[in-house]
Parts: C-alpha cells; structure tokens; sequence
C-alpha cells in the first residue's frame, strides 16, 4: 500500500510540474499587456520590461520561475499590489478562502447528507418530495442570487448579519456567503445521496440483510451508507476544489478578500498580472491534484475490492 | 388467533397481492394457499412472473414499495419462551417486529444470485455473525466460534483464513454456502430458497442442492423451494405446488406430481423437460405466454394456451378438485361431467421411462 500511495504522489508531483509549464508558457504567448499599460509610457514599459526579463527566452524565464519557485517565492505582481511579494497577499487571500470555503463545505454535506438519508427513507412519501423540490432549486439558483435573497432579509430587514465581510469578526460574518456557497454543494449531495441510498436500499444484499433481521439505524450504517458513500465522493471531490478556491462572484458581492475575487482582479485588472495569474493556476491545481489523490486513497478505505486491486497493482 | 393446520408450521391462507405500477394495478398474487408441515421439503414451481417470489417475500416482509396485500393470512406457528404454542399471522406484524422476532431467527432466506446478494464492504465472517449477534445473546467471541462453526457446516474449508475474506474473493459457489450460512446463523426453523441454484453452473448446483438436503436433515428445519427447474424440484422436494399466474393449480407429493399430474399445464411443463430419449429433435414447449395480470383473467387463466380447454375454461375458474388426500388439481377436466382427457402419449412414455430409471436407484 505505501508503495502504491509513494507511486501516486510521484505522479501527482510530475502533473503539477506539467501542468505548471503549460501555464507559464500559455500565459506568455496570450495578447495582453501584463503592466497598468495605460498608465505607463512606451520607454517606461520597455524599462519594466527588461527590469523582469520578460525579454529573455521563454525557456530561461522558466528556469528562472523555477528555481524561485523551489524557495518558495512566486515573485512579485507585475501590475497588482505593487511591490509586495504574492506569497503575503496569496496567504491572506486562502486564508479567507479557506475558512470560507471550509465551513460552506461542512454544511453543505452534512445538511446535504441529512436531506438525502431522510428523502430515501421516505421514499415516494411528502419529505422525499420535499427534498427533491429543494435539491432542483439548489441546483438551479446561483449562489450569489442566493446570497442577495439572504443579504435582504438577513441584513436588510432583520439586522442579524453584517451585510459585508468583517476579517475581525470573521464567523459571524462568513455564514451569509458560507450558506449561499454552501447551497449548490448541498442539493448536488442531497439527491445523490438519495438516489444512491434508494437504488442500494434495492440491492440483494440489503435484502439478504433484512431477511437475518437487521433494521432500522443498524441496517442503515452498516450496509447501505457504506455502500452508497462510494460514489457521493466521487461527486463530492470537484465540489470540494470548487469551494476552497472561492467563489468568484459571491467574494466580489460580499467584499471577501479571497482568492475568487484576486483572480479577477489578477485577469480583468489594468494589465494581465502575468506572477499572479500563475500563481494561482498552480494553486489550484495542485488542490486539485491534492483533492483527487486523497479520493482515490479514500476510496480504498471505502471499497475493500478496490483497496485489493491496489495491492495487485503494487506487486 | 385465527384457525390453523394442526400440523402446519406455516400455512399461506388466500394469500391475495397486487402491485399499483404506472401502467395499472397488476393482481400479481390471486389466491395462494399453501401448507408447510415441520421437517418437510415444499417446492413452488412456475414460469418466470408466476408469483413465486412474492409470495415467499410476501412472509420475510421484502414486498416492494407498491404491493399491497388485499386479503388473506400467512400463518406462522412457534413456541414462544414459556413453551406455549403460538400462532402470528406474519402479514399483521410491523416491519420492525418482524425483522426482530421473526426474520433470521425463525425464518431465514436464500437469494437466486450469490454475486449480488453477499455486501461487497464487509468481510464473510461480520456478515454472518451479524445475524447471530442481533438474535442471540451472544458475545463476539461466542459468535465468531459460532461462525467458523457454519462455515465449516457449509462446507468451506479453510474457515479460519476465509473469515476476512470479502466475498469477491470468494467464487459464485462459495459465496451461495456463504449465504446459506447466513441463513442458517441464528438456527431457524424454515428456510426460504428462492431458485438458489440458477445462477450458478451444474456442478455446482448439484452440489449446493446436496448441501442445503444435508444441513435440512441434520437441523430438521423445513424449507420451501423456489424454482422452475423440475430436475431441482425431484431432488430436493416432498410436495410440489405447481403456479400459474398467481395461483396454485396443481398441488400433491413428489410422485404424484410426475408419474400423476392432472393439470395440463403441469403436463406442459413436464413434456418441456429437455430428455435425452425423446425422438422428437425439437424441444417441447407450452405455446404462448402467460397472461398479463393488468387485466383480470376471465375464467382459467390457461384456458389460452390450453389444447386440452373445454367451453367453460372461458367463463368460470376452476375450482380445485380432489385426486387423493395430498393430491389436488384446478382444473374442469376432473369435474364429472368433464369429457375423458387422458395425458399426451408421448409424456405416457415419457414418464413411464422416467419411473424404470428412478426405480433403479431404489
């Protein structure tokens, strides 16, 4: 097993490698200017230009990029919060992402659990219909709508939540955005869970179950979640990425200084932040590397056939 | 409590079912009554949608969502703690008793397919003493001697080691014993086998089938059988009831079953086998199909497919007629008035071969 987990995260670092060239390349040959350009004069570009050796060969941009990259620098924007390094600005950006991000995902599955194990159980009965009229809405209505609809009530008519984000009154003014991120999460694990839960409840081995005499919370545990939590992770690992790096329009609406909104910034500023867009491509990415490999290893934990086939694969 | 067979241990009493499904109700069950005695064999025999299942599912409560039963009784007889005799009509028990007093403990069953019915995520040895802990009052470790016990009963050598096995582990044969072991974990008193040896290969099957005769002749636990494979129903069983579109038509002991049949669908059947002296190349079969239960049948419901049907097949149900005290058959061709029908020469022969070659064995 450790030789298989070794063998993955080897992979996983030569995709992020691929992944990060790809970028560097990528956002050098695309038009646009990477300076506040309207700004600046021709002669004054030419000069930053050189200052950063935007005019050496692309492969010697690269291993220079590199070798910062392996201590752990990522430079410095080249049109964004000028002068301070993007490793300062990025960590105070995840850190609101993150926590954001995290409590969204938290509530999402839990309540998106709770929603699909009791539309399951009721199968074909009021609350199964219920959570399938929420889970369609869910689905259908943005986030950021969402968000709007809560900042109006919440904000406008009661006053019980801020109506931007406060860093230093960080929880209590996360729940508007964490809820309305939360929502698309929770409907998507709401009715897999159902769906899953249903076709399992079906199965000839929770018949078989049944007949030896288990019921009730036992049965359910046992031998229907577990089988149906296989493929709600599947689903649940993108989403899982999509939280963490923030959403773009509710952190715009809601004044989160998260690393949804720099990435707008980064793009749609006065320049294409060439430090900054590469920054984050490999941020996510790597999250998403991350993400996918923890799957996978769960899924054996899950899965006893596959967790064999692993082994097979180590020998 | 209603009245009871003395003899029985189970009794389906006008055992009514039908199914709501978005093309119409489908009366899938019309009437099934059937008798269990202690220790013996009983094997439901029929084509595929004949309601066997359901009506054994019916008992363990596994009835899909959309059935509904309309009327009748599934009478179960026990001897509760103080060692008074009990009857329970298992249809009025809630899910939740059932499950607690009735399922694994005293009725346990078998599924048709091994691959599909064992759960992939957990290992052979916590699926079977699953069934014993929840019934008995029995520590882990009394229930793990338990179940190496019934693996070693069922035959699977090695019991120790296949304990951790997951059953994809296991082939299609050893994952049935598995099963069966399941089954018989918390000591039942009937065992259900729904058509366990189909999906299995012929070898096998032969020997699942010697194993389930053994582990009933050892336990004395009685067992209704489930199948549409008369080579099955001869081995293992001592009464057979033929069904036909969710009625028994034709019921009476292994012998008089096939040396005897009455009924022209059980003649259908028996001419179905596949032999290897007939001169005919082709295969026999039973032409057409069996009627849709989305609509109520008008008189005998095999009438249609019945070479041998008289003009009141169309009109009126047959009742059921007695032949001998276990032999019963509902069909008009017994009324008195009914013209001589005598069974197709051919299946004469047939059955007559059939008996030389069983009388060699005697």
């Amino acid at each position: 097993m450790a030789k298989y987990i070794l063998k993955r995260i080897g992979l996983a670092v030569a995709t992020l490698l691929l992944i990060i060239f790809v970028l560097f390349v990528l956002v050098r040959i695309m038009p646009g200017n990477p300076f506040p350009s309207e700004r600046m004069s021709a002669e004054q570009i030419a000069n930053k230009r050189a200052e950063m050796g935007l005019d050496d060969p692309i492969l010697v941009q690269f291993g220079r990029y590199m070798v910062n990259l392996a201590h752990g620098d990522f430079g410095k924007g080249t049109s964004l919060y000028y002068g301070a390094p993007i490793t300062t600005v990025l960590t105070t950006c995840i850190f609101n992402s993150f926590r954001i991000g995290g409590l969204a995902i938290l509530m999402g599955t839990t309540v998106g659990l709770i929603l699909g194990i009791t539309a399951a159980l009721n199968k074909g009965h009021f609350l199964d219909h219920f959570c399938t009229v929420f889970s369609i809405l869910g689905v259908c209505v943005p986030g950021y709508v969402f968000l709007i609809f809560l900042q109006y009530f919440f904000s406008y008519k009661m006053s019980v939540f801020p109506y931007f984000f406060d860093a230093s009154r960080f929880l209590y003014s996360s729940i508007l955005p964490a809820l309305s991120l939360s929502l698309f999460t929770m409907s998507t694990v709401a009715r897999f869970t159902r769906n899953e839960m249903v076709e399992v409840m079906d199965s000839d081995y929770v018949h078989l179950a049944e007949s030896k005499g288990m019921y009730g919370s036992k049965l359910v545990t046992r031998h229907i979640l577990r089988n149906a939590l296989i493929p709600i992770v599947t689903v649940l690992a993108p989403l899982v990425v999509d939280l963490l790096t923030g959403a773009l329009v509710i952190e715009k609406i809601y004044g989160i200084n998260g690393i949804g909104k720099l990435m707008v910034d980064a793009i749609a500023g006065e320049g294409v932040d060439y430090n900054y867009v590469l920054a984050l491509g490999i941020l996510y990415s790597a999250l998403y590397i991350g993400i996918m490999l923890v799957v996978d290893l769960l899924y054996g934990v899950l899965d006893p056939r596959i967790r064999v086939s692993a082994k097979e694969g180590d020998a | 409590m209603a009245e009871m067979n003395e003899k029985a241990i189970l009794q389906f009493q006008d055992l009514d079912i039908s199914f709501r499904t978005n093309a119409g109700t489908v009366h899938a069950i019309r009437g099934v009554n059937l008798d269990l005695q202690r220790g013996e064999t009983v094997a439901i025999v029929g084509e595929s949608g004949s309601g066997k299942s359901v009506t054994v599912k019916a008992c363990v409560g596994l009835l899909d969502a959309n059935a509904t039963v309309n009327s009748g009784k599934i009478l179960y007889r026990y001897t509760d703690e103080k060692g008074a005799q009990q009857v329970v009509d298992l249809l009025t028990l809630p899910k939740r008793e059932l499950r607690r007093t009735i399922n694994g403990s005293k009725i346990a069953m078998v599924f048709q397919d091994p691959m599909t019915s064992l759960d992939p995520t957990m290992t052979i040895g916590k699926q079977i003493m699953e069934g014993i802990l929840i019934h008995k009052k029995a520590d882990k470790a009394a229930a793990r001697a338990r179940a190496l016990e019934l693996l070693e009963l069922v035959g699977i050598t090695d019991a120790e080691r296949r304990m951790k096995a997951y059953p994809h582990q296991l082939s299609g044969g050893m994952r049935q014993r598995v099963v069966i072991a399941i089954a018989l974990a918390s000591d039942p008193e009937i065992l259900i086998c729904d058509e366990p040896t189909t999906a299995l290969d012929v070898t096998i099957q032969a020997r699942i089938l010697e194993l389930i005769k053994d582990v009933q002749k050892r336990l004395g636990i009685s067992v209704i059988y489930i199948t549409h494979d008369l080579g099955v129903v001869a081995k293992v069983a001592d009464y057979v009831n033929v069904m036909y579109a969710g009625k028994i038509i034709e019921v009476g002991n292994v012998n008089e079953i096939f040396y005897e049949p009455k009924h022209p669908y059980t003649w259908g059947l028996l001419a179905a086998m596949p032999d290897l002296e007939t001169d005919d190349d082709r295969l026999a079969s039973i032409p057409g199909s069996p009627p849709n239960l989305l609509h109520e049948p008008v008189g005998d419901a095999f009438a249609a497919r019945n070479a041998f049907a008289l003009k009141i097949d169309e009109k009126a149900e047959p009742p059921m007629f007695k032949i001998s005290d276990t032999h019963y058959a509902a069909t008009w061709l017994l009324h008195p008035d009914a013209p001589k029908v005598e069974m197709p020469t051919e299946l004469v022969a047939r059955l007559e071969r059939a008996r030389k070659e069983a009388e060699k064995y005697l």
